[in-house]
Parts: structure tokens; C-alpha cells; sequence
């Protein structure tokens, strides 16, 4: 009996490029000598270094913790002493450098101390604790803090869980080889996710160009004693967006704004399943994972990297070619150019996507979009590209937000159509940091505002606050010599009375004051000190003396 | 005749009884035009405008007493988005009141600070930390990058560092369709 799919809109069928990469053996990458681990591996706060340069750590070793609510803790990927925490590349397109942990590792491959979790003794949040502190992050591309997802909040239990083996980008095949070797791990993980998520209806997404993938899973999930459902999708492509593998299995829709959870669905990778069971059943916290190496190389294939192994070590064990225009990390559709291929694979990294001139000729020029619409017709998420395209492109944000802009989920069915050949999801990008940043300043403003305002209440209170103490002072004062009983202020004393008494009272008191206050170096002088002090007085009251006189005699006369 | 006049003459106080209640029932405080202006303005609190911060500034542009191009920082867009909200014509920033630059925040030489506290007190968001005869250091986070505290500083230690663009801040540049110079063929 097959399950009832549905079909999401729009959607392409690109060249899949798959078979190249799964010809051979998952095997694991050489040890580097050097690993890169950044701490902003994960959506959310960077995570927190507990370790100092110079220190020897041991692999799976917590180098540094999670910090807030949304973040993932970090590990050291083999065992070795840290060399430097600083600023160094990252993959990002922009080139630019972020704090990482670099390790030198001593060959050993040392692990620290760890075992299996008894995960249904412990209480949920105790157990969401302990991943998070796993560095626990979704693996199928956006990173999201596992520990966050596999919280079922305040519905207590989410009743469709979803496991995404949809691998719809083109020459990505990781999450295939993974369900191809370790059905059963990733069913192991399947099962903690269940008991946390409380959920009654599993379902596992595989498009349907992955034959050995499903069998593999149905014969793992038949081994079960809870229902699983292997699913085979029709293959097009973003069908393992997640949204887009929501609609085809339940026919639901995610609402604009909403989460998938809003409407009683989890969706998690395959690859985070397999990491959860790492997690649980062995102790060993997220320090590798399978990435593709694949385009222009000598033998594309699949291997399990340790997280901080350069790019560039992974492609010379693939075989480099001449003829290298450029590397993508990820997929052509989505996938981001890495300027420097000396960066670390971090925990988003699926796929490193080698290009040549013949496998992706540079894009033809573009031409001025002819509003045919294909881009619409394409676009899964129900969007008007063109229109997003004509907001962005004048800078008129506003309207993309009205056009939804947020739902656009990047995934560059547009692009892909365009008979122009425009950069589409470019402008989609540049629009939505655009935006992000407005609302950085406009929070920025906010603060500014509060503080500033806060600023002249706190000097008018200042102000206030002290002319209240002077008026109290004078009235203590006031009220003190109109009770002493001085023989002036008979009932008849005057206020101008009072006012002279007061300044008195002052002038005397400055001039005690004035008494009290003696040079302190004169005290307890040797006699021969005195002596000479003496001396000097003398030799001045003499020159006062000297020079009194001619001013005398200038008077006499 | 008498009756028609009678139910006139109710209803005026019926209405007018409605309108007086209301106008203190839904009294709006402060003045909302001068809130809508505020709330664009970039809060830099510079003065640049030539008004003692940007609520003075908002309120006087509400009264209708000053322009809409007197904030450098808040940049064309700022002008644009006045413009938009008071249905006029945008303009060309006004020169005399300075250029937009890029956004900086003040560092202190802490070798050269000897803690006078001027700076503090120019401040206008109290974005500077320190005591009379201690160092002082600016709170990064804080400050609007006003250069109010640049001229009262008597030992000159106090510098504008442009903001660098990192990781967390890097924004996607308007995409750029490059252009090839196409070889002109020699006319034979």
C-alpha cells in the first residue's frame, strides 16, 4: 500500500549528477595536521571557548560551550594542543575571518572518556541539556541547534515527525551513502527523537533516483518495533526542502511566518538522526561528519571528515585536476563560492563542489527581465520572483516584505528558469541583508533613544535632587538657630538677624577650620632640621625687613 | 414649529455632550507627528541639525520650523523617508549641516586619557565609563558615533574608528553585472 503524496508548486528537474560520487566506498579522510574549528559553526550565539592556548585537549573534547538559549557547543575533533583561538577563514563567501579554535594535532587520535547515555532515565530537559552540550546541529544545511528543535515546547508532543533523506540538490549525495551504510544508527537516532517529540506518525522522505537508499530503510525501519514509513518522492527538485517534503507527504502547508511545528511537524536530516545516535548511544559528541567531494576531480566520492580538516586536503585525496574554475560548498543550486580553499569543513558542509569551465560554463550575460514569468511558474515557495526581482533590484524593501521576500527559501528555481539569465536569488539575498541590517540600526536607534532619554531625566533628577538637599539644609539651619537661645532672639529677632547670625556662625566656622589645617611636614623635625628652618625664617623676616625700609623711606619724605 | 426647534436644539447638546466627553476620554498626549518624525530619525543625537538632539529636531520639523535634509547620518534615505511620511518632495541633503560618513564609533588613547570627565559629560547617551582622575573608555555597543566628545577633550585622545565590516555584520552587495568591454574593430 503506497501512501497518498501530494505535489508542492513549481519546482525544476536538473541533471542530477549523483551516480559519480557513490561509486565508491564511504571511507574516513586522513588526520590533518592542523584543524580550523569555528565557533560560529550553527545558527545562533558563537560558542564559548573553555580552553586556553597551549592546552593539550583530546578528541571529542568540549572546547567550547554553548552560549544562550540557541547555540551548540563545540569540540575538538582529534586530540592535539591548541595552537591559537582567534580570527581565522571560514567558509563564507565573503572571505571573511571568524573566531575559530586551531588545533595541532599530535597523530594520536586520543579520545576522551566517554560512554553511552541512558537516555529514557533521564528527565527531557536534562537529556536536551546534554545534547546541546553534544554540539548537537541540524546537518542538512541550515544548522539549527538540535537541542532547540527536539524541545516540543509548550504542545508537549509534536505529532509528525519527519526525517528528511530527500537529497534533491544535484551531485550531493552524503545523505545518500549514510542511509545506503547506516540505516540502523540513523533508526536509533529516529527513536530518541520519537521519545522526546512524543510523535506518533514517523515518516521518512527519500526521492525516489536513491533505489538503494529506501531498501536500505525499509529493511532497517522492518527491525522496528514502532512504526516507521519509508516514503519514495517523485525526484524534483527542491522536493527535500523541508517545506516542500512536508507538502508532498501530508499535504499541509506551512503558513507564512510560521514554524513547522505551528502545525504539529518536525522535520531533521537524516545525517542529524545519525549524529543523535553517535551522540546517545556511543558519547561521542558532532566532530565529523560525510561530506561529497565531487565536480571537477579525479575519484568523486563520499568521506567522513573531521570537522576543521581544510578543503584543500579533501580535494587533493579526491584527485585536483587542472582546469579549477572555482569551489562551491554545497550543491550548484545552492551552494556557496568559497574564495579560499584552505578553510575548515564545519558542520554545514555537505558537499565540496569542485568547478571546471566544461561542467559549469560561466553564466551567459544577463538581459533585462521580459516579465514572462517562469521564474513564477518555477518558484516553490508561490512567490512573483519578478516582482521581488523589481523591489530589490530599486532598492524598495518594503514592497519585497509585502511581496514576502522571507519565504523565498533561496533555492534558485528562478535563477535556474530565467530565459535572462538575472542572478535572481543575488538580489533576494542582497535585499534580505538589507533588511536585517535596517532593523540592526533601527534597534541600535532605539537603544540610543532610551539611553539619551534617560540621560536628560537623569540630570533633571540630578538637578532636583540637589537643590531639595539645599533647601533642606538651610531650613535644618534655620530651624537649629531658632531654637538655640540666644540672647538676640528674643520674640522679636528679625530675619535679617537670623541671616547675620548664620554667616557668622560660618565665617567662624571657616576660620577653625583654617586653624586646624598645619602644614604636616613640620611635625617631629630633627633638631638640626629646626635649626635650619629657623635659620630661614630669620633670613626672610630680614629681606621683609630690608625691603620695608626703602618703601619707608620713600614715604617719609 | 416649537417641537421641531426642541429636537434640534437636543441633539446639539446630545452631540455636543458626546464631543466634549470624547475629546478628554481620547486625549492624545505629546504630539504624534512629532513621534512618527522621531522614530525615522537615526538617534545619533549629534546636533548636527543645529537642535539639541533628534527629538527637538522631530518636533521642529512637526511645528514646521525646520527642513527635512538637516541629518547627515540619517543620509538620503533619511530625507527620503521624511518626505514619504510629510507628503513632500524629497531633497538634496543640506550641506551646511555636514556629510553623511561612514558609521564610527569613538576610541579613547587610554595612555594619553588623564580622567577629566569632560567627554562624559558631552556624551549624549552615556556611552563613555569612568571617573574624575580615572581612565576612560568608550562602550562600543553604546555609542552612536555623535563626535560630541571629540572637541571637549583638552589632550585630543579621543578618535573616530570607522566601523570594519565583520562575519556577523557582512552584508550581499547589490549584485553587479559585469560588463566586458567589447574590442573595437579596427576600421580598415
Amino acid at each position: 500500500m503506497s501512501r497518498e503524496l501530494f505535489k508542492f508548486k513549481g519546482g525544476i528537474h536538473p541533471p542530477g549528477h549523483k551516480a559519480e560520487s557513490t561509486g565508491r566506498l564511504v571511507h574516513p579522510a586522513p588526520l590533518p595536521k592542523k584543524l580550523v574549528i569555528p565557533l560560529r559553526q550553527h545558527i545562533g550565539n558563537p560558542a564559548r571557548p573553555v580552553v586556553n592556548v597551549g592546552e593539550r585537549v583530546l578528541k571529542g573534547q568540549l572546547i567550547a560551550a554553548a552560549d544562550g538559549a540557541i547555540s551548540a557547543a563545540v569540540h575538538a575533533s582529534s586530540s592535539g594542543i591548541v595552537s591559537a583561538i582567534g580570527p581565522a577563514c571560514v567558509p563564507h563567501i565573503s572571505g571573511l575571518p571568524d573566531e575559530c579554535i586551531t588545533i595541532e594535532t599530535d597523530g594520536r587520535d586520543e579520545w576522551i572518556a566517554h560512554g553511552p547515555l541512558d537516555y529514557q532515565a533521564l528527565a527531557p530537559a536534562d537529556l536536551l541539556a546534554r545534547l546541546r552540550d553534544m554540539g548537537l546541529a541540524g546537518l542538512g544545511g541550515a544548522v539549527f541547534p538540535s537541542a532547540v528543535k527536539l524541545d516540543p515546547g509548550a504542545a508537549l508532543v509534536c505529532p509528525t515527525l519527519i526525517i528528511n533523506g530527500g537529497e534533491c540538490e544535484p551531485w550531493i549525495t552524503c545523505d545518500d551513502m549514510l542511509m545506503r551504510t547506516q540505516a540502523d544508527a540513523i533508526l536509533q537516532g529516529v527513536a530518541i527523537m520519537r521519545h522526546l517529540l512524543g510523535s506518533s506518525e514517523i515518516l521518512i522522505g527519500i526521492e525516489d533516483n536513491k533505489p538503494e537508499a529506501i531498501a536500505a530503510m525499509q529493511a532497517a525501519a522492518a527491525k522496528l518495533d514502532f512504526a516507521v514509513e519509508t516514503v519514495s518522492l517523485p525526484t524534483r527538485y527542491p522536493g527535500g526542502g523541508a517545506k516542500q517534503m512536508i507538502e508532498t507527504l501530508t499535504g499541509k502547508q506551512v503558513p507564512s511566518g510560521k514554524l513547522s511545528t505551528d502545525i504539529g511537524i518536525q522535520v531533521f536530516n537524516v545525517g542529524t538522526a545519525h549524529a543523535l545516535a553517535r551522540a546517545v548511544h556511543h558519547g561521542e559528541p558532532l566532530i565529523s561528519r560525510l561530506v561529497t567531494v565531487t565536480g571537477h576531480v579525479l575519484r568523486a566520492q563520499n568521506v567522513e571528515v573531521l570537522i576543521g580538516t581544510p578543503f584543500d586536503t579533501l580535494i587533493q585525496l579526491a584527485g585536483d585536476r587542472d582546469g579549477t574554475t572555482g569551489v562551491l560548498m554545497g550543491g550548484p543550486m545552492m551552494g556557496l563560492p568559497i574564495p579560499d580553499t584552505s578553510v575548515p569543513v564545519v558542520k554545514a558542509t555537505n558537499c565540496i563542489l569542485v568547478k571546471s569551465a566544461e561542467l559549469f560554463p560561466p553564466p551567459p550575460k544577463a538581459l533585462p527581465c521580459i516579465r514572462c514569468t517562469r521564474c513564477a511558474d518555477a518558484c516553490p515557495a508561490e512567490l512573483q520572483p519578478q516582482e521581488l526581482f523589481r523591489f530589490a533590484k530599486s532598492d524598495d524593501f518594503g514592497r519585497a516584505q509585502e511581496y514576502h521576500l522571507f519565504d523565498c527559501i533561496e533555492c534558485g528555481c528562478c535563477s535556474y528558469v530565467c530565459p535572462s539569465h538575472i542572478p535572481l536569488v543575488d538580489f533576494y539575498r542582497y535585499a534580505k541583508s538589507e533588511i536585517w541590517a535596517r532593523e540592526r540600526d533601527k534597534r541600535a536607534a532605539d537603544l540610543a533613544r532610551e539611553r539619551h532619554e534617560f540621560r536628560l531625566f537623569r540630570q533633571e533628577r540630578e538637578k532636583t535632587e540637589k537643590a531639595e538637599k539645599l533647601a533642606a539644609k538651610a531650613q535644618a539651619k534655620r530651624a537649629e538657630l531658632a531654637a538655640a537661645p540666644t540672647d538676640a532672639s528674643s520674640s522679636g529677632a528679625s530675619e535679617a538677624d537670623a541671616k547675620k547670625a548664620l554667616i557668622a556662625a560660618a565665617l567662624a566656622r571657616a576660620q577653625a577650620k583654617k586653624a586646624e589645617t598645619t602644614p604636616q611636614n613640620t611635625d617631629n623635625l630633627s633638631p638640626d632640621t629646626q635649626h635650619e628652618i629657623a635659620e630661614i625664617e630669620a633670613r626672610r623676616a630680614k629681606i621683609r625687613e630690608q625691603a620695608r625700609k626703602p618703601l619707608e623711606s620713600e614715604e617719609t619724605p | 414649529m416649537l417641537t421641531a426647534i426642541l429636537v434640534m436644539v437636543g441633539i446639539a447638546v446630545v452631540i455636543g455632550l458626546v464631543l466634549g466627553w470624547s475629546a478628554i476620554r481620547f486625549k492624545v498626549e505629546g504630539n504624534p507627528l512629532a513621534e512618527k518624525i522621531d522614530a525615522i530619525l537615526p538617534q545619533t543625537q549629534c546636533g548636527q541639525c543645529g537642535f539639541p538632539g533628534c527629538r527637538p529636531y522631530a518636533e521642529a520639523i512637526a511645528k514646521g520650523e525646520a527642513d527635512i535634509n538637516q541629518c547627515p547620518p540619517g543620509g538620503e534615505e533619511g530625507v527620503k523617508k521624511l518626505a514619504d511620511l510629510l507628503g513632500v518632495e524629497p531633497k538634496s541633503l543640506d550641506e551646511t549641516h555636514g556629510t553623511p560618513k561612514p558609521k564610527s564609533v569613538a576610541f579613547i588613547d587610554e595612555q594619553t586619557c588623564i580622567g577629566c570627565t569632560l567627554c562624559i559629560q558631552a556624551c549624549p547617551v552615556d556611552a563613555i565609563a569612568g571617573a574624575a582622575k580615572q581612565m576612560h573608555t568608550i562602550i562600543a555597543a553604546e555609542c552612536t558615533g555623535c563626535e560630541l566628545c571629540l572637541p571637549p577633550c583638552p589632550v585630543d585622545c579621543i578618535s573616530m574608528v570607522p566601523i570594519a565590516e565583520d562575519l556577523p555584520h557582512w552584508k550581499w552587495k547589490h549584485p553587479v553585472i559585469e560588463i566586458k568591454p567589447v574590442e573595437l574593430k579596427r576600421v580598415a
